[in-house]
């Protein structure tokens, strides 16, 4: 790097680097947080490779056919996989300058998102109403963090869809909103892609059980 | 103020929390508390928190960044060893009867306070802070991806530390050793707040070494210079690179497993219990799968140090670059499927016992390819023995002694009799002293002076080197004859007298790490006042080729007040 030096009316030098550094703003995000995103994705790996441990263990207590409604976990599939592809619309609008649009996508998107989480609610206010809480069986406890990890995932994507809807009413579609707005399209898609291996791996084989 | 107001606030936090009766602590916490109105008041006199706040704490510069997570390392090494010189001292004199001077509640205090700060409170920071001073300067980068983060990863590390600090003097530590295995670490046999200090200093300080890792990754993928293809890398930029991404790769899951054990802990689930289907086992095996890459974590950009040093003073480029490189991408990848080498007794059976001592013996040739990288770098060429070149040919010595009682310990059968006993301990400390240690003080005294513009005083240096290497061998060679006598780890009393000469001999070598560690403080010291003479104004006082060395000594944006902020958002 060069230093120049340049004397100011006071007498004493200012420095400053001459060439402008070449990367511009936001140049690393998309990568930091995918690689963010693969760290979230392995938290997941984990709690998946603890419910796959411990999914069998019922301590004598229910097990996934006595718990799971599988149309109502369908309908919550259904909400979830709506909202991907609702945020995608937000994208596509984005891409294409139309502010109303693309908010009006991403309003979609957080009731659907919204929707997912009222389902996932009452379903788990059933269970713990039936006596299967997290603390009945390891299965259960397995069962209970490894869905409400996503859960709760899915409710900080809310909270941060809410945020960037007010940046973009605030200040438009500016570069740095369009790189947010990239980012949390990542986040929510990656959570759908998550859903999926819960839905199967959970819900379905646990029917097969 | 009603009760339930008070339980609200203060929780089980009450006058009985602090350790008034424990002499020791109380003694401890006088001096710190002295110490700290000093240093206090010190800084209010000179007006240094302006200062201080400004250029400092608040910094995105990832050069101060990087000193301040050196003197965070620097200064939990104290407390660390402080802890060391106490276990030495408790097993030199508990012999014939004698209780030694610290009780079972204590004693168990300090073995896990002491694994924990030196893995997560000093190795870490050492090593972080070096990849955060080098990395950048050596890619020709202006900083790194995410300042901003920096920064507050930083201060996530130093919340951990604080919080393991002030578990000295409010409420305690676990008692559980430094990996906190349920069922011991859960809340039947830990009700008291140490284990819920652990859980949550590893928590902070995890979550900011994650995105440090990220940070870094990022750094060195989109942000070298010109011409920098990553095969042109300089070997510690490609051993940081490695480490970040076993940090991103491996740091989830100890957020995750601790995670669970906090569920365990404060929600009554099942995860870890001996009960309701809950498995205490699998909390070791996930555990392990951090904590084995943990190590590879620390080691590698040490490997990376020793490269640069070994390369700068034989006055020669390194023998086997490429090699080097596949070598440190080959360790990064075994270090993920060795982890069961940690609990071979646990038994999990013959063929995947065997599984795991060969690759955990397999992983042993790429390190000993780079000691031969190491070994033909120096041969035929000109090797200066500065300070630098010492610490890296004491490693040399140290590491291969260390790695050969690790194959030794990699043989299940072989692990059956060691596994647990005191040459265990004296393996992994041959490794991490030799290895992580002594490339961090070989780092530090090679780039201080880049840093901050003046080199080491040499004589204080060599007789801190000295002390250290005497002091670790005197230290821990009893521990190998020990353990192979059957001695366990985290004893705290004994009963056959004839082991006591090998624990005095151990504790003589502690006190020698000390004097080693003071002559270092004096060297800082000595270095700064004859900081004139010292000084470096050609910017490369090695006559090294990397980068870093081709700006001026400190590099601008430390000393010259850059109007940077502006474009670090």
């Amino acid at each position: 790097m060069t230093i120049a030096i340049k004397p100011t009316q006071s007498g004493e030098p200012l420095f400053y680097l001459a060439d402008e550094h070449p990367h511009p703003e936001g140049w690393s995000t998309s990568l930091g947080f995918w690689i963010y995103l693969m760290s979230d994705c392995l938290i997941f790996a984990i709690l998946f490779a603890t419910y796959g441990v411990l999914s069998g263990n019922y301590a004598a207590g229910p097990a996934p056919k006595d718990l799971f409604d599988l149309s109502l976990v369908a309908v919550n599939t259904t909400m979830l996989l709506l909202s991907s592809i609702t945020y995608g619309f937000a994208m596509l609008t984005m891409q294409q300058n139309k502010i109303g649009q693309t908010q009006l996508w991403l309003a979609i998107t957080g009731l659907f998102g919204l929707a997912f989480i009222g389902i996932e609610l009452t379903e788990f206010a059933h269970m713990i109403h039936e006596g299967a809480t997290p603390q009945r069986s390891a299965f259960l406890s397995s069962f209970f963090t490894l869905v409400a990890t996503h859960g709760l995932h899915v409710t900080f994507g809310l909270v941060w869809l809410v945020t960037l809807m007010t940046q973009v009413a605030r200040f438009g579609l500016i570069e740095a909103n369009r790189r947010r707005l990239m980012c949390l399209s990542m986040f929510w898609h990656f959570l759908d892609v998550v859903w999926i291996g819960v839905f199967t791996f959970v819900y379905l084989m646990g029917m097969l059980r | 103020m009603s009760p339930d107001l008070l339980k609200l606030i203060f929780g089980r936090l009450g006058i009985e929390s602090l350790p008034l009766h424990e002499p020791i602590v109380v003694g401890t916490f006088v001096v710190v508390a002295l110490g700290g109105i000093t240093l206090l008041a010190g800084l209010t006199y000179f007006r240094l928190w302006g200062y201080l706040w400004r250029e400092w704490f608040t910094t995105v510069d990832h050069k101060r960044i990087g000193i301040m997570y050196m003197i965070l390392g620097i200064v939990m090494l104290l407390r660390g060893f402080a802890d060391a010189l106490m276990m030495r001292g408790q097993q030199a004199l508990a012999f014939g009867g004698s209780e030694g001077y610290l009780n079972a509640h204590h004693y168990d205090q300090v073995f896990t306070a002491h694994g924990v700060i030196m893995i997560f409170f000093v190795a870490m920071p050492l090593v972080t802070g070096l990849m955060n001073y080098v990395v950048p300067l050596q890619i020709g980068a202006r900083d790194v991806s995410f300042p901003f983060l920096n920064n507050f990863s930083f201060w996530m590390t130093v919340g951990g530390a604080v919080l393991v600090m002030a578990s000295l003097f409010i409420g305690e530590f676990a008692r559980t050793g430094w990996l906190a295995y349920p069922p011991l670490s859960n809340i039947g046999y830990s009700p008291d707040v140490g284990v819920d200090y652990y859980i949550w200093a590893l928590q902070v300080a995890g979550v900011g070494t994650t995105l440090s890792g990220i940070n870094l990754i990022c750094t060195i993928v989109k942000l070298r210079c010109p011409g920098m293809t990553m095969m042109k890398m300089p070997v510690f930029t490609w051993t940081s690179l490695c480490t970040n991404v076993l940090i991103v790769a491996s740091f989830p899951v100890l957020t995750v497993v601790l995670a669970l054990l906090s569920l365990d802990r404060y929600v009554g689930t099942n995860f870890f219990t001996n009960d309701f289907g809950g498995s205490p086992m699998m909390y070791v095996n996930l555990i392990w799968i951090w904590g084995h890459p943990e190590v590879y974590i620390l080691v590698l950009p040490a490997f990376g140090i020793f490269s640069e040093v070994t390369s700068t003073f034989s006055g020669k480029r390194l023998f086997g670059y490429t090699s080097m490189v596949y070598a440190t991408v080959v360790i990064t990848i075994l270090s993920y499927l060795v982890w069961l080498h940690h609990f071979f007794t646990m038994g999990s059976g013959a063929s995947v016992n065997s599984f795991f001592g060969i690759t955990s013996m397999i992983i042993s040739i790429p390190t000993g390819a780079k000691m031969f990288n190491w070994l033909f770098t120096m041969y035929r060429g000109r090797v200066r023995f500065e300070l630098p070149m010492m610490w890296t040919i004491a490693f040399m010595l140290t590491f291969v002694i260390g790695g050969m009682t690790g194959v030794l310990l990699a043989v299940p059968p072989a692990d059956f009799v060691l596994h647990n006993s005191l040459f265990l301990i004296a393996h992994f400390h041959n490794v991490i002293i030799g290895g992580v240690v002594f490339g961090a003080f070989a780092g530090v005294s090679y780039w201080f002076p880049k840093a901050f513009g003046f080199r080491l005083d040499p004589f204080w240096g060599k007789l801190s080197f000295w002390f250290w290497v005497t002091g670790f061998y005197v230290a821990f060679m009893p521990l190998y004859v020990l353990g192979l006598m059957g001695v366990t780890r985290r004893l705290r009393v004994f009963d056959d007298q004839s082991l006591q000469i090998w624990f005095i001999i151990a504790a003589i070598g502690a006190v020698l790490v000390l004097l080693g560690i003071m002559c270092m403080l004096m060297q800082f010291a000595v270095s700064f006042l004859k900081r004139e003479q010292l000084k470096d104004v050609t910017g490369d006082p090695w006559d090294a080729r990397t980068l870093e060395w081709a700006t001026s000594s400190p590099p601008a944006g430390l000393q010259l007040r850059l109007h940077s902020r502006r474009s670090r958002q």
